[in-house]
């Protein structure tokens, strides 16, 4: 006999009224045994990975919004409004050290990542301090580009290409900032609380955020640089 | 030191919109002296404000929509009797800048903050009862998105006591949105109402998603999860995909107007045209995230009342998955007259009209299931048969305006605001309705008053057509949408009929209010004890009503579709002799400060007062570094305890008491 | 009952498997490693084809070089696969490369159309 018909069975007569007490005690007894089939007492659900695929789905979700500035972008370009266009003045020597900055860091993510999984703490620290410093360089770059724009006249509001180079490439910038600050927390609550499996947990959505930041820079310098200049 | 904030900013001279500040300040007033009168400040912040329950934020939502919902509705009425009156010589009572802000307004509200919260409100009530969770994937974020919501809302509010709302309609358009021509703070309460409550709304898609995927009772397999997650499923990925985009919109408006850029200007290169194309890849799949969850909602009320499963679910399934994939792919619908060529309007007329299939589809699985059913004509059920009848001419006029041609001929008409409130409210708000009636045992633990409930439907559902019906025939005749005055004889009979449906409808909501109202004061008779006062097939009937905070005392193992429904046909017992502590998130009151702190920084913006914007993204971005310290984050409720809400249920097993 | 209980233990099954999460446990040196030098090539030909003008048709280049390298970053750092733990992550990669595909190109489709129609001189000079 199945345990569901048995179920069954029983289920039906535990309904029946009036039947006799001892009886309903024993098959008591009896669907005790079948209760690990209708219900568990807990039900563990892995909180990092849950954790971990909500934090993916937010990325998700901020690359939508790029794609947004990404194809603002792609129809804004070529309306210069009579004032400077790519061609005139991206530099790509100095994009190329951009890029080369948050690839470097990417990569010292990376081995952040791996002290972590080796439960070096130190490590983990020291790899998240290079990663911070090329971020900084990185941003410093941006920042003294987007001066240097401003001052020979290529301001956001000189025209629409112009306004959405600015928005795009600030708005990636803006990004980098926040996963400086989310790192120096980060490596605060290293340093204060060590390894612990939610510190690991907040640890890897930040190389996620962090390796996410250099794909979406890949689309910003070809997009935006290498396409200007070729164009 | 206020930036452009001066005391001249309050409408003095305005006797209408003084009106309208005195009793909403008046009401505001009442309310916070009755909670201190009675005491309550503690408990409120302890039990609900910093709540990270998905019921009790559920419940907050939904208050959220209602109160919202009446707002909406005083600018509806305000329209309706506004375009009675002012025909010929007569002006009406309202000057064109307040009309202006007057649909401005109903639109944002009844889509943003009425609309919305009551969705999400739904979602978080039920969804997780539905899929045998105890909470949320992530309960904290939960309550933070709650507030971002509310935050957006008072800010609308306060628009009208301080300053001006926008007059550029729902979506603001520009160049008339641009600082050019809207220099007042209007567009940028619009903006920045809308900006921190969408932030907020994408939160909850993110959470709502990860509950679905990673949350789900064992057993629950995809295709044996109940059709009201399904939907919310397919909504919360579209809200995921597409709030980014509005983000993106209302940010690029935003520099616009704050740091003269040229994204959306006539100037300079800039190109309204984008910002319509923009707005629309999010606005088109927000309606149907505004509709889908509905369906999911008739779609368990249909079979409940009809006894029988529902007919055809994995066409229901592939239905609402087809129609979230191609509500992403008929945006350009919204814009036909921008000057597109043939190819591209073709495009989009076509996938608009295909929509119509999936969604035929479901409507013809409702109707399969009713057949030779045993139907009950409850509440719930009237409002869903009150949907399909409604919706289905929605859906029509629908198609009729998907073709290109004669869309030209209708753009922008009172046609066109026909159809869809013919869509939204017989599809969305009776929706809702619908859910809240079937729901509101598990909810409050007691049912609303069937009579009243009743009578409000036939208010609104006369009252719909009454006021509506005469909008598409305006419509034809040429009438356009948002006119303050107009000089054609032959409309002015049919503007007064449609503002006579308003009244009906207003009686209807006056009848839900008396409902609200008769039904908690029948409570102690009207309880539910059974936990399944509908006869119900999902998996929150199984629990007791209200739902104890856990939930769930035992975790529900689900071996078929309908879990609940297998559960009582193979007789499981659902009384319990042993009980185990129960691991529960606990509350916590960053939520609703951080969002405070958001809506500081969103007024300062508003009126450009910079260091105040400043202090309050630093108190956002502190109170967040605060709480990733925090780590007293949860608790356990004891097994004892459980032991005693379960026996006040009589789920505990007799012999073991 | 073997099918009910199959669906039972089939849902435990991704819970309990650790290494498929992303980002991390899996992860070695060798694939930092092949990775960064995977990504440096990718954009050092790129960056040498532009600033030599050397290439016709070095648009469709660049994009093919920035898709790969979009690929390499997704597999190597991310440590994307298409293990049963990280199904979820995969398929929701997969609908927000749609997703993006359909606003880039819906965008760019609409509003090159609307020029072509609205204003056919703008396509030549590009000065507005």
């Amino acid at each position: 006999m199945s345990t569901d018909q048995m179920i069954m069975r029983d289920g039906a007569l535990a309904l029946r009224p009036g039947y006799a007490d001892h009886a309903a005690d024993a098959l008591r007894d009896l669907r005790q045994s079948h209760d690990a089939v209708d219900f568990q007492v807990e039900h563990h659900h892995d909180a990092a990975a849950t954790a971990q695929l909500g934090f993916w789905i937010y990325l998700m979700s901020d690359c939508l919004l790029f794609s947004g500035l990404f194809a603002t972008y792609s129809v804004l370009h070529g309306h210069t409004a009579g004032g400077p266009t790519p061609q005139s003045l991206f530099e790509l020597p100095y994009v190329l050290v951009e890029t080369m900055f948050l690839l470097v860091s990417s990569f010292t993510c990376g081995l952040a990542t791996l002290a972590m999984n080796r439960q070096q703490r130190n490590a983990t620290v020291g790899w998240l301090a290079v990663t911070f410093l090329l971020g900084l360089g990185f941003v410093g770059m941006e920042v003294h580009e987007f001066a240097h724009l401003v001052a020979i006249g290529a301001g956001p509001s000189r025209s629409a290409f112009l306004s959405s180079f600015f928005t795009l490439v600030a708005t990636h910038g803006l990004h980098v900032t926040c996963g400086l600050i989310f790192m120096a927390v980060m490596m605060v609550t290293v340093l204060k609380k060590g390894l612990t499996p939610s510190t690991q947990t907040r640890l890897n959505c930040l190389s996620l955020f962090w390796h996410f930041l250099d794909i979406i820079w890949v689309g910003v310098f070809s997009l935006v640089y290498l396409f200007g200049v070729a164009h | 030191m206020f930036g452009k904030l001066t005391l001249s900013a309050i409408p003095y001279t305005n006797p209408i919109v003084m009106g309208a500040v005195a009793g909403m300040v008046i009401a505001v007033l009442a309310v916070l002296a009755l909670v201190t009168y009675l005491g309550k400040w503690k408990y409120l912040w302890t039990e609900w404000f910093t709540s990270v329950d998905h019921k009790k934020i559920g419940v907050m939502y939904l208050i959220v929509g209602g109160v919202m919902l009446l707002r909406g509705f005083a600018d509806a009425i305000m329209m309706r009797s506004q375009q009675a009156l002012a025909y010929g010589h007569n002006l009406g009572y309202l000057p064109p800048q307040h009309f202006d802000q007057v649909f401005s307004a109903h639109g944002t509200i009844m889509i943003f903050f009425m609309a919305m919260p009551m969705v999400i409100g739904l979602m978080n009530c039920v969804l997780p009862l539905q899929i045998g969770a105890r909470d949320v994937a992530f309960p904290f974020l939960n309550n933070l998105s709650l507030w971002l919501t509310v935050a957006g809302a008072i800010l609308l509010n306060v628009s009208l006591a301080i300053g001006n709302f926008s007059r550029t309609g729902w979506l603001a358009y520009p160049p008339l949105s641009e600082l050019h021509y809207s220099p007042g703070v209007g567009v940028d309460y619009w903006i920045w109402a809308l900006q921190i409550s969408g932030i907020g709304t994408t939160l909850t898609g993110v959470n709502f998603i990860a509950t679905i995927l990673k949350m789900r009772a064992p057993g629950m397999t995809l295709m044996r999860m109940p059709v009201f997650t399904w939907a919310a499923l397919c909504t919360n990925i579209l809200i995921v995909a597409v709030f980014p985009i509005l983000t993106v919109t209302l940010a690029l408006l935003t520099v616009d107007r704050y740091l003269g850029m040229h994204f959306f200007t006539n100037s300079f290169g800039g190109d309204p045209m984008m910002y319509l194309n923009l707005i629309w890849i999010w606005g088109h799949p927000e309606v149907y995230i505004l509709i889908l969850p509905l369906f999911g909602v008739y779609s368990e009320i249909v079979p409940t009342f009809s006894g029988k499963p529902l007919f055809g679910y994995t066409s229901m399934v592939y239905a609402t998955m087809t129609i979230a994939l191609l509500s992403m792919l008929v945006w350009l619908h919204h814009f036909f007259t921008m000057g597109n060529g043939g190819d591209v309007n073709a495009f989009f007329g076509i996938t608009t009209m295909i929509i119509a299939v999936p969604t035929g589809v479901k409507i013809f699985n409702w109707l399969f299931t009713m057949y030779r059913g045993r139907v009950r004509f409850t509440t719930p059920m009237l409002w869903t048969i009150g949907f399909m009848i409604t919706f289905t001419i929605g859906g029509m006029t629908g198609v009729l305006l998907s073709e290109p041609p004669a869309d030209f001929v209708l753009h922008n008409s009172l046609f066109l605001v026909a159809h869809f409130h013919n869509v939204i409210i017989g599809g969305v708000v009776f929706g809702v309705f619908a859910g809240l009636s079937y729901w509101a045992p598990k909810i409050f633990g007691f049912p609303l008053n069937e009579r009243l409930g009743k009578w409000a439907f036939w208010c609104w559902f006369i009252g719909f057509y009454v006021a509506f019906m005469p909008l598409y025939i305006l419509g034809m005749m040429g009438a356009t949408r948002r006119m303050d005055h107009y000089n054609v004889a032959a409309w002015h009979p049919l503007f007064i009929v449609a503002a006579i449906g308003s009244v009906i409808i207003f009686a209807g909501i006056g009848l839900q209010l008396l409902q609200v109202v008769v039904s908690i004061r029948q409570r102690e008779r009207t309880r539910d004890l059974t936990g399944d006062p509908w006869n119900g097939r999902t998996l929150e009937w199984s629990i007791p009503s209200p739902a104890p905070a856990y939930n769930f005392a035992r975790i529900p193992v689900v071996r078929d579709r309908d879990a609940f429904w297998d559960m009582k046909r193979r007789g499981v017992d659902l009384t319990a002799s042993t009980f185990v502590p129960i691991h529960m998130p606990r509350n916590k009151g960053a939520g609703i400060i951080m969002a405070g702190f958001a809506l500081v920084t969103a007024f300062s913006m508003v009126w450009h007062i910079w260091w105040l914007a400043i202090a309050g993204l630093a108190g956002v971005l502190v109170t967040l570094i605060r709480h990733a310290f925090d780590d007293d984050r949860d608790f356990h409720i004891g097994a004892d305890e459980v032991r005693r809400v379960e026996g006040l249920h009589g789920r505990v097993h007799a012999r073991s008491l | 009952m073997n099918v009910a209980n199959e669906a039972v233990a089939g849902h435990h099954a991704p819970h309990g498997n650790h290494g498929g999460h992303l980002g991390a446990h899996g992860a070695t040196h060798r694939q930092y490693m092949v990775g960064f030098l995977l990504a440096i090539i990718l954009t050092a030909i790129p960056f040498a084809l532009v600033m030599s003008h050397s290439v016709a048709g070095t648009p469709l280049l660049i994009a093919g070089f920035a898709m790969a390298q979009i690929i390499v970053h997704v597999v190597y750092f991310l440590h994307v696969n298409s293990s049963e733990g990280q199904r979820w992550n995969l398929v929701a990669l997969i609908y927000t490369a749609i997703v993006v595909g359909i606003i880039l190109g819906g965008s760019i489709w609409i509003m090159h159309h609307l020029y072509l129609n609205m204003m056919p001189g703008m396509m030549h000079g590009r000065v507005r």
